[in-house]
């Protein structure tokens, strides 16, 4: 593209009345760009202007001093030109009143001593849009050869049924794949199940049935039993999928990371690329390598975990209290539902008839009043139906249900409400202390309950409300051939589940073109897996759709750019592929990346990970950042008796960057030395440019973006947190600099901190003031 | 195959509610290809959480997640939304749905710079619904910070008057026009997603927890006190004297389980009730919070461990029992909350300087039925009849439900509306 420059200056909303218009004129002047300068230019008149010049002029790269690019994003958005943003409002001169930060005085105009801070800021930026235009291109989107947009569904429960449904009645080819040797999973082993819609009064006869009928009804669906899968290769669009059969070894078979002792030798040092390939190989043997496609696999555009849960196995001895593994008639809720879906309810011990059966909710006695683990909503409701079942196969069955919490959330109140309808269900909060035996009885014992304080109740069995395990706790299900590894990453801090930290984007996982649903999520009733299974199923669709037209997935959705590598110059160092978060990145026995453009989001981890410099984007790189730092002007001595302080802030685009924007909308003022720099993501951050920041003479940078920690709020998942981990090493490159290590920051901030900028920025800069101006200025 | 950009059978989808459950499924939507449009009757996008401090149990604020979406829907040209709108009729079959729109005044264009002029000599002052009328705001307003259109507002109230005049002459930008008239438009649909969310639970019905007195505030109140750019800025005052409450009642199932009112359990207050006892305690490390309850109903994981981290803060006392009575002593303005520890049976009275009233959800449409065919429990939430397809509640339209629940279901609900559209 040839570029062709201009530069449009709005003197709307106090840019005018704040700024010499003229002088900031003469910033592309003297660069050779031309400018234009308009009053209102988000109104009609002014992008009429923009649209002819474009138009009559060939003008195709605009340079927007004007607001925020968070505002009029849609208005000066244009067709085959690059736009830069100058943002002249909301971070020059609506955080800067005239009033704080004066204009010169006649005789103070360059009399080497007095400045215009203001003047000052606002022409950096400007410099800052015309270096950033000069080194970005139009992007151009990542097409995949052959898009397969067949969908695999891993479990063939009622989550996976019911999604597989959903994506094939949109066209979607689909693929079920059971471990089992029959469809149905949990949902075809009960008596009854959980109410699906109002009233939510009383439990019905099972669906799953039905549903697998359903299937039938679809030639798009294919349904492969007693199936797992031994490893998904590639990317979305071009998942390469092998399957197996249960217990078999393959060579297909995913093969997993070294543990981190057997990446080190004997003396702790970490070995070579060469040897850990062929430690890796060792540890693997008869495994093939990741990069080793299948040629009989088959080819898929994404995949749905519907992998579901199993029942909590007790530890030994876990629940001794309870009598459970010493009294054969104290059985777990799953158990009592196996005997219950056979016939009527009969005790293990002597199959007499159960007619007085005790429901325990919480293990803790009265110490903890927390349900089984891996309990959710769903047990309480479990209990309530199989108490039930009690009531319907005996005319005088007694049921007792002892609970810290009746956890019927929402609607299902209603079932709840319905139970209590019955007089021959106990219902009580109350702390079971201990079940043992009297003859063949079971005697139950239990202290606050809602009956009296103390409580012992002669029952013919006791059952034990446990909980869902994930699948995902300690199996991959996924077994995805990524050199991260087969599994999900990180689930421990979701106990396990393949669930996401996001309340608002529930479907994102780390790994792209691969959704969720069901009881790998959390515990789940039938109702609620089926309506996850069709949120995870319009997941897949999308994500196919994306990478069709060659764009992101979520969160930047549409982004044409992708990380384009220099290959000549890799290391094969391994830090991108081990940095990005969504594992993007395969690496090959020499250790070179093998991009997975599919895979990837674009935050920009890798291009911040890259000590080569090598990866960037159409857009963003380390050239179009690091020459916005370089034309920072920084004043020297030279310049002015005291020249003010020139520091740089990288801020976070999601978050950082549109609370500095409300701070400005509320004209809350701070420091005018800082120039900020937005990035995709914390991540993204290269150290050269806080290297180039500080060999050019400015006096301090910091990082502001996303909290990190379990709670983390990056978008990017890890992107604030390697970060923080690379700020921490500068400190040391810093010291040998003789540069004190304060000079670099980093600091959390949330969407909503905007009124608490001011004093980070401010404290930062009075910080650097303190340790005075940076030695290598002027230099 | 591949799906065709073009929505094959009767044009696109509509979006009632611009909440999070409706922008959840327009953009879900439309990011699969699918034209939509969203239909919101408040000036902004964002609804209920828009007017939240913090989401439980991350604590992180719900801007974060608004701003991505409000981003993915202004890189969206598949969407089309407005604002100030209403829906006045749906009529046809699934596939085919004639609808009619009618879109309030705003009396400001789009020329509209958020420059603030017409607000600083705008002399008459509005109750802020925003803020649950805590307190005030001008009557040519932005409804809030981060709102999507970054558009000012000129209240009804003040047009034909001089105050309007001065808006008009103050603006430099033309952006405001007080011609505007209402307006109505027609739209052809072939799926419709009702999102029409939920609204606090009417507390005046309740006539035993004091809700006439000055310090009973509700749960939806106190995120407006917590919040930044809430009424106080984010300082949690008790209303009468302005001061840091030292010791603060919750009242759970405030109309929620109880036969003359809510029957059902509205699925959030209890984690709502535990969040708020964390931002009390972080403003006021020690002030005495008691949470009389029901049940804690705080399932999951992540729930369970916000609650179990509560549960250890020894300044946070939570009684089993439900409150009989809220009474107010009228020198002190000083609050005294009577429940029965529903274990002991002990009669628990407790003198506290503020009261939270957790109140429920109540279906928008329990109150207003939607002008189309549409099937309602008896409580007001729309059932879903995925047979009959076309039309579908998502959200808390559908049920009670937290925010990571109504984003599953309304995600799930653009699969159903494309579904109908394919058919």
């Amino acid at each position: 593209m040839d570029k062709k420059y201009r530069t449009y200056i709005c003197t709307g909303c106090g840019i005018g009345d704040a700024l010499d218009v003229k002088n900031l004129c003469a910033v592309p002047e003297e660069d050779g760009v031309s400018v234009k300068t308009h009053p209102f230019l988000c109104g009609k008149e002014g992008v009429d202007m923009l649209n002819a010049d474009i138009k009559d002029e060939g003008i195709n790269t605009l340079i927007i001093a004007a607001c925020s690019r968070r505002v009029n994003y849609d208005v000066f958005k244009f067709d085959g030109c690059i736009v830069d943003r100058v943002n002249l409002r909301e971070q020059v001169v609506w955080s800067h009143p005239r009033s704080e930060f004066p204009a010169l005085a006649e005789d103070q105009i360059d009399d080497g001593v007095h400045f215009d801070r203001l003047e000052m800021l606002a022409q950096d930026y400007m410099r800052m849009g015309l270096a950033r235009v000069k080194k970005v291109k139009l992007p151009e989107p990542y097409l995949l050869e052959n898009v397969s947009r067949r969908i695999l569904v891993i479990g063939g429960g009622i989550t996976g049924i019911s999604a597989a449904i959903d994506a094939a009645e949109l066209g979607y080819e689909v693929t079920i794949v059971e471990k089992e040797a029959a469809l149905g999973g949990y949902a075809a082993k009960v008596r009854r199940q959980l109410p699906l819609a109002d009233p939510y009064e009383s439990a019905i006869s099972p669906i799953i049935q039905s549903r697998i009928d359903k299937l039938k009804n679809y030639s798009n669906i294919t349904v492969k039993t007693e199936t797992l899968v031994a490893r998904i290769a590639g990317q979305p669009g071009e998942f390469t999928v092998t399957f197996k059969k249960p217990g078999e070894r393959i060579e297909f078979d995913v093969p997993y990371p070294l543990p981190p002792e057997m990446k080190v030798d004997e003396n702790g040092k970490e070995l070579d690329n060469e040897k850990l390939a062929e430690v890796f190989a060792e540890y693997n043997e008869g495994r093939k390598d990741i990069l080793t496609l299948d040629p009989s696999g088959e080819l898929y555009g994404a995949v749905i975990v519907a992998a579901g849960w199993r029942p909590y196995q007790s530890k030994n001895g876990e629940f001794a209290h309870l009598g459970f593994g010493d009294i054969p008639d104290v059985v777990t809720n799953v158990q009592f539902e196996e005997i219950a879906a056979k016939g009527k309810i009969v005790r293990p011990s002597d199959g007499k008839d159960a007619r007085t059966v005790v429901f325990v909710q919480s293990p803790g006695k009265g110490d903890d009043d927390a349900d089984f683990d891996y309990c959710g909503s769903v047990t309480s409701l479990v209990s309530l139906k199989q108490a039930g079942y009690v009531r319907e196969d005996y005319s005088d069955g007694k049921a007792y249900l002892f609970y810290q919490h009746m956890r019927t959330p929402g609607l299902t109140e209603n079932y709840y409400k319905a139970a209590q309808q019955d007089s021959g269900i106990f219902l009580t909060k109350g702390s079971v202390m201990g079940v043992s035996k009297s003859g063949s009885d079971l005697v139950v014992d239990a202290d606050n309950t809602l009956l009296g304080e103390q409580i012992r109740i002669k029952a013919d069995m006791v059952v034990l409300a446990t909980g869902m395990v994930p699948e995902t706790l300690d199996d991959p299900v996924v077994n995805l051939a990524y050199r991260q590894g087969p599994a999900f990453r990180d689930i421990g801090i979701f106990g396990g589940y393949a669930d996401s930290n996001f309340i608002c984007f529930p479907y994102e996982t780390q790994r792209t073109g691969v959704y969720s649903a069901g009881a790998v999520r959390r515990s789940m009733t039938m109702e609620e897996c089926i309506e996850d299974a069709s949120g995870a199923a319009m997941k897949a669709i999308q994500c196919l759709d994306a990478v069709n037209r060659g764009v992101a997935v979520h969160p930047r959705y549409g982004d044409m750019t992708f990380p384009e590598f220099f290959f000549q110059r890799c290391t094969q160092c391994k830090r991108c592929t081990e940095e990005c978060p969504f594992g993007a990145l395969d690496d090959d026995a020499k250790g070179t990346p093998k991009p997975n453009e599919t895979r990837c989001r674009r935050c920009g981890t890798c291009m911040g990970a890259c000590p080569e410099r090598i990866i960037g984007f159409a857009d963003y790189n380390i050239d179009s950042i690091g020459s916005m730092v370089k034309s920072i002007q920084v004043p020297s001595e030279d310049d002015y008796e005291e020249p003010p302080l020139r520091i740089l802030g990288l801020i976070c685009e999601n978050d950082a960057y549109p609370a500095l924007d409300i701070t400005g909308l509320n004209r809350l003022s701070y420091n005018a030395e800082v120039r900020f720099i937005p990035v995709r993501c914390l991540g993204s951050v290269n150290v050269i440019w806080i290297k180039d920041a500080l060999s050019q003479g400015m006096d301090g940078v910091f990082l502001m973006g996303c909290k990190h920690g379990d709670d983390y709020q990056c978008h990017f998942v890890k992107g604030s947190e390697l970060a923080d981990i690379r700020m921490k090493k500068i400190g040391d490159a810093l010291s040998s600099l003789a540069l004190e290590e304060e000079r670099v920051a980093q600091f959390e901030v949330a969407i909503d901190d905007y009124d608490k900028l001011p004093k980070i920025i401010n404290d930062f800069v009075e910080m650097v003031e303190g340790l005075g101006p940076n030695p290598f200025k002027g230099f | 195959m591949t799906v065709s950009k073009n929505n094959p059978a009767g044009g696109g989808i509509l979006v009632v509610g611009g909440g999070i459950s409706g922008l959840t499924t327009a953009i879900e939507a439309a990011e699969a290809g699918y034209d939509v449009y969203l239909v919101e009757k408040n000036p902004y996008l964002g609804g209920r959480v828009a007017q939240l401090n913090q989401y439980f149990p991350k604590l992180c604020p719900p801007t974060c997640g608004l701003e991505i979406n409000f981003r993915r829907i202004k890189d969206n040209p598949r969407i089309q939304y407005f604002t100030m709108a209403e829906v006045e009729s749906v009529e046809g079959a699934p596939g085919s749905y004639d609808v009619n729109i009618k879109i309030h005044p705003r009396y400001v264009n789009e020329n509209c710079t958020c420059c603030g002029e017409c607000e600083k000599v705008c002399q008459r002052e509005i109750i802020n619904d925003f803020n649950f009328g805590i307190d005030r705001t001008k009557a040519a307003y932005l409804p809030h910070q981060m709102a999507l259109p970054a558009r000012y507002v000129l209240s009804p109230m003040i047009i034909g008057t001089e105050d309007a005049e001065r808006c008009k002459e103050a603006c430099v930008y033309d952006a405001i026009d007080l011609d505007m008239k209402e307006k109505t438009m027609s739209l052809k649909v072939g799926s419709v997603v009702w999102a029409t969310g939920w609204k606090p639970y009417d507390v005046n019905k309740i006539d035993n927890l004091g809700v006439n007195c000055e310090n009973v505030i509700t749960n939806m109140m106190l995120e407006r006190y917590a919040a930044p750019n809430g009424p106080t800025k984010g300082k949690i005052i008790r209303p009468s004297d302005k001061k840091g409450p030292e010791s603060v009642a919750f009242v759970q199932c405030a109309g929620s389980r109880d036969e003359n009112h809510l029957p059902y359990c509205s699925y959030i207050c209890c984690m709502a009730s535990l969040k708020h006892a964390k931002y009390i305690r972080e403003q006021y490390p020690d002030a005495e919070i008691y949470i009389f309850y029901i049940d804690v109903r705080a399932p999951g994981r992540r729930y369970e461990q916000f609650y179990k981290d509560i549960k250890a803060d020894e300044k946070v006392h939570l009684i089993k029992g439900k409150v009989a009575e809220v009474s107010e002593d009228m020198e002190t303005n000083n609050l005294t909350v009577v429940a029965e520890n529903a274990v002991t049976g002990e009669k628990v009275s407790q003198s506290v300087e503020l009261v939270v009233l957790a109140t429920g959800m109540q279906p928008t449409t329990a109150t207003a039925k939607l002008p189309a065919d549409l099937k309602y429990t008896a409580d007001g939430f729309i059932v879903n009849d995925y047979e009959a397809g076309g039309m579908f509640a998502a959200g808390c339209a559908n049920k009670p439900a937290d925010v990571v629940t109504s984003n599953q279901n309304a995600t799930g609900m653009a699969l159903k509306a494309i579904q109908t559209l394919r058919r």
